[in-house]
């Protein structure tokens, strides 16, 4: 796996902690080396000061060939135990090198060369400067464990010689190491809590990023309007990407609702043009079985059997009239406008349904005047839409009904607090034989539409457990006269 | 120097007087004064670093003198044998050899006992890591600690052994140098400085008692022939009746248990009044040195 395809998840809180290792690190390397840098400047100062002092206590020593003093001067800064101490020797050299006094001087004995003391002193001796008035020398070499600092030995401007410092690298070292490692400790602590903070504030910052990412995996796996999603992300960028997907599946939910409302209006006209071109078909040959029937019974003189064959036939072939009629939604050219008197009329039918079940019926009719709107077919459908709301309610159920004319539309509305429509059924509702109970022939509500779309209308159902409501608008627009004359089905 | 405002010498001048006056009365004060003092010069002829002990021994003196009395230390015998000549000290614990040689100026006051006698010798010690030196004709180019010039145990008498052995210690040695102090011989050998060194052997003995580890790091190769013991001197002008006080109290000091525990830390039996015979050695060498 690559690293940019690693989740925000691990990357946001491993960037935190490596950027906190990395600065732990370069605060500890400088720390290391500024520890290393001042450590080895107060030896070398210290050594320095140390040594310009016990050259001038020297001096008359020396003068005096007194080297009982000088040995006692020399071992005199070498108190403490040697393990502790970083200071290892001290060697008092002559002009030419050779050695006068010493700390040790079995290591260093007096008169000999120093050179004889061993290959890193014979080093020494080739760098540092035995003549002259110098200031102090200070001589380091890889191969030695040992630095030294010279100090020039002078009286009245005179080198009378040399002290060498013998300083021990390994007790240098080991007393660095300590400071050292108290350094790496410290910050090594300060990792310690760095590390989970950074991991907490990087969980933190990706957090919002892997939520709004958990959402967007769900379009297209999940339909839109079952996407889930408490996205308060704030203003900054991300809470700006939230809110932009917000929007869009927003767009996707409307979206997916014209689709399958487009679908279903496509369904209904598919439907329709089927319906209507098979009953268009049936009525032909059934006009002519009819006319044939009607023939037989008015000159055929049929016996007996034959008659009631005959009329077995005719109410055969009138019921299936009837059904065709019923697909295809006669035009009723004789039609005239809808009159208030129309819509009570409807009222009047119905008046035994609703006696018969004890139906608490509102009626509310607000037309005064008469709408330019085929009474027959506005009656089917308020019959229709009457007629399903008695069958939906209960004994003592309520029904509610109210037309009025409103912003150049006639409305229909008729509220029942019966049975409601499930999801499944509001799915095909207006499809014919989608219901099937005992009364009517599952036409009803596909008729309803059928003349409202042809009128140009629009319907509308709403159903809750306890309330369901059907909506008619039909505009009353310039070419409803036209539709009196001309009305007719879609083929 | 160039020349100075005449204030500063006159200043200069007035400062001189003032302090020859101090010296005059420093230096004739105590003779005129019966009571003053009794001051006794040291040298490291035994382990004087023992400040304690030198305020024990003085409170034993002040005790049984029933007067003050000083202890004076000086760096070297040199300087002791100095105050002693111009009067400075009343007594002096020194060596043999600034005895026998300022004899005319100086009154033999007490001799320790060192194991029951007033003798002691000259050692000759090496650092412990040399097994082969077995005489100073062994020692030819190295490096040689006396401790004083005016010690006989740690100047005279290696001479004379060499002296002896016809080696000319001016040029035998690579180089040599003094410590001022016995114990410091022991030291500069024990640590290397030195190949070898003369030591007063009751010294030697004593650290060998109170401080094995130094001494353990040399080696006694040479024991040389018995020599009056370091005696406690007076100075010639010194009364009476003050040194009688000073020998009694001295020669006494085995008798009590005070006295015996002073002793013991010195590593001492007691003194005895002691004669010239007992250095007779150290005089025999000088002659034959040509030491004066």
């Amino acid at each position: 796996m690559k690293l940019r395809d690693l989740s925000y998840r691990y990357k946001i809180p491993i960037s935190f902690m490596l950027v906190s290792v990395l600065v732990v690190l370069a605060v500890s390397t400088t720390l290391v080396v500024q520890t290393y840098q001042s450590a080895r400047h107060d030896l070398v100062t210290n050594a320095e000061s140390l040594g310009k002092s016990l050259a001038r206590a020297l001096t008359p020593m020396i003068l005096r060939d007194d080297v009982w003093s000088a040995y006692e001067t020399v071992i005199t800064p070498l108190g403490a135990p040697a393990g502790e101490q970083a200071l290892r020797g001290l060697v008092v050299l002559d002009t030419q090198g050779r050695i006068y006094v010493a700390s040790n001087p079995r290591r260093f004995p007096a008169l000999r060369d120093l050179a004889t003391a061993g290959v890193g002193y014979n080093r020494l001796l080739n760098t540092v400067r035995l003549n002259g008035n110098d200031a102090s020398q200070v001589v380091e070499d890889e191969e030695d464990p040992e630095l030294f600092v010279a100090v020039p030995i002078l009286t009245d401007g005179y080198r009378l010689g040399t002290l060498i410092l013998i300083y021990s690298k390994t007790v240098f070292l080991s007393r660095f190491y300590g400071a050292m490692w108290r350094v790496l400790g410290i910050t090594g602590a300060l990792l310690v809590m760095l590390m989970p903070l950074g991991w907490y504030w990087g969980r933190r910052m990706a957090k919002p990023l892997l939520h709004l990412t958990e959402c967007m995996d769900q379009v297209g796996s999940l339909p839109p309007d079952a996407i889930e999603c408490n996205l308060d992300l704030g203003e900054d960028e991300i809470g700006h990407l939230g809110s932009r997907f917000k929007a869009m599946l927003a767009q996707l939910k409307e979206k997916q609702a014209l689709e399958t409302e487009m679908a279903r209006a496509n369904r209904l006209a598919a439907i329709g043009r089927i319906a209507a071109g098979i009953a268009h078909e049936v009525n032909n040959p059934l006009g002519g079985m009819l006319n044939a029937v009607s023939t037989l019974k008015r000159h055929g003189h049929p016996d007996p059997f034959t008659a009631k064959t005959v009329s077995l036939l005719e109410r055969g072939l009138l019921q299936i009239k009837d059904i065709v009629g019923a697909l295809l939604v006669e035009a009723r050219l004789e039609s005239h406008p809808l009159t208030p008197q129309d819509v009570e009329d409807t009222r009047t039918l119905l008046t035994a349904d609703i006696r018969g079940k004890a139906i608490h019926f509102s009626w509310k009719n607000s037309l005064n005047e008469p709408v330019s709107l085929p009474s027959t077919l506005i009656r089917q459908i308020l019959m229709n839409l009457l007629l399903n709301a008695t069958q939906a309610v209960r004994e003592n159920g309520r029904i509610e009904c109210r037309v009025w004319r409103e912003s150049g539309s006639l409305w229909l509305e008729v509220v029942n607090d019966g049975c409601h429509i499930g999801e499944r059924q509001m799915e095909h509702l207006f499809e014919p034989f989608a219901e099937t109970h005992e009364h009517g022939t599952g036409f009803g509500l596909w008729l309803v539409h059928q003349i409202i779309l042809q009128l140009n209308g629009n319907i509308r159902v709403e159903s809750v457990p306890g309330r369901t409501q059907f909506s008619v608008t039909l505009p009353l627009g310039g070419d409803h006269a036209d539709q009196l004359e001309t009305a007719s089905l879609p083929y | 120097m160039g020349y100075l405002p005449g204030r500063v010498i006159s200043f200069m001048i007035s400062r001189f007087w003032l302090i020859l006056g101090l010296v005059l009365l420093m230096g004739f004060a105590p003779g005129v004064q019966a009571e003053s003092p009794l001051r006794i010069g040291t040298t490291a002829v035994f382990l004087d670093d023992q400040v304690d002990f030198l305020s024990a021994w003085q409170e034993y003196l002040e005790q049984r003198l029933g007067r003050q009395v000083i202890f004076v230390r000086r760096g070297n015998y040199g300087e002791i044998n100095d105050l002693l000549q111009r009067d400075q000290l009343e007594f002096a614990w020194t060596c043999g050899y600034p005895y026998v040689r300022y004899k005319s100026r100086l009154r033999l006051l007490a001799v320790p006992l060192f194991n029951g006698k007033p003798l002691y010798q000259s050692y000759l010690i090496v650092p412990e890591t040399d097994t082969h030196t077995r005489d100073y004709g062994d020692l030819k180019g190295t490096m040689f600690a006396y401790s004083d010039p005016n010690s006989n145990s740690g100047w005279l008498v290696p001479q004379y052994e060499m002296y002896k052995r016809s080696i000319d210690s001016a040029v035998f040695f690579r180089k040599f140098f003094f410590t001022w102090a016995h114990r410091k011989v022991v030291e500069a050998v024990a640590a290397g400085l030195a190949d070898a060194g003369a030591v007063d052997g009751y010294v030697w003995e004593t650290l060998a008692l109170q401080h094995p580890e130094l001494t353990s790091k040399t080696r006694v190769v040479y024991k040389s022939a018995w020599y009056g013991f370091p005696p406690f001197v007076a100075r010639r002008t010194v009364s009476a009746t003050d040194f009688e006080r000073m020998q009694q109290v001295l020669l006494n000091m085995d008798q009590d248990a005070q006295g015996r525990a002073l002793l013991k830390r010195l590593n001492l039996d007691g003194f005895v009044a002691g004669n010239d015979e007992i250095f007779a050695g150290i005089a025999s060498n000088m002659r034959q040195l040509g030491a004066q």
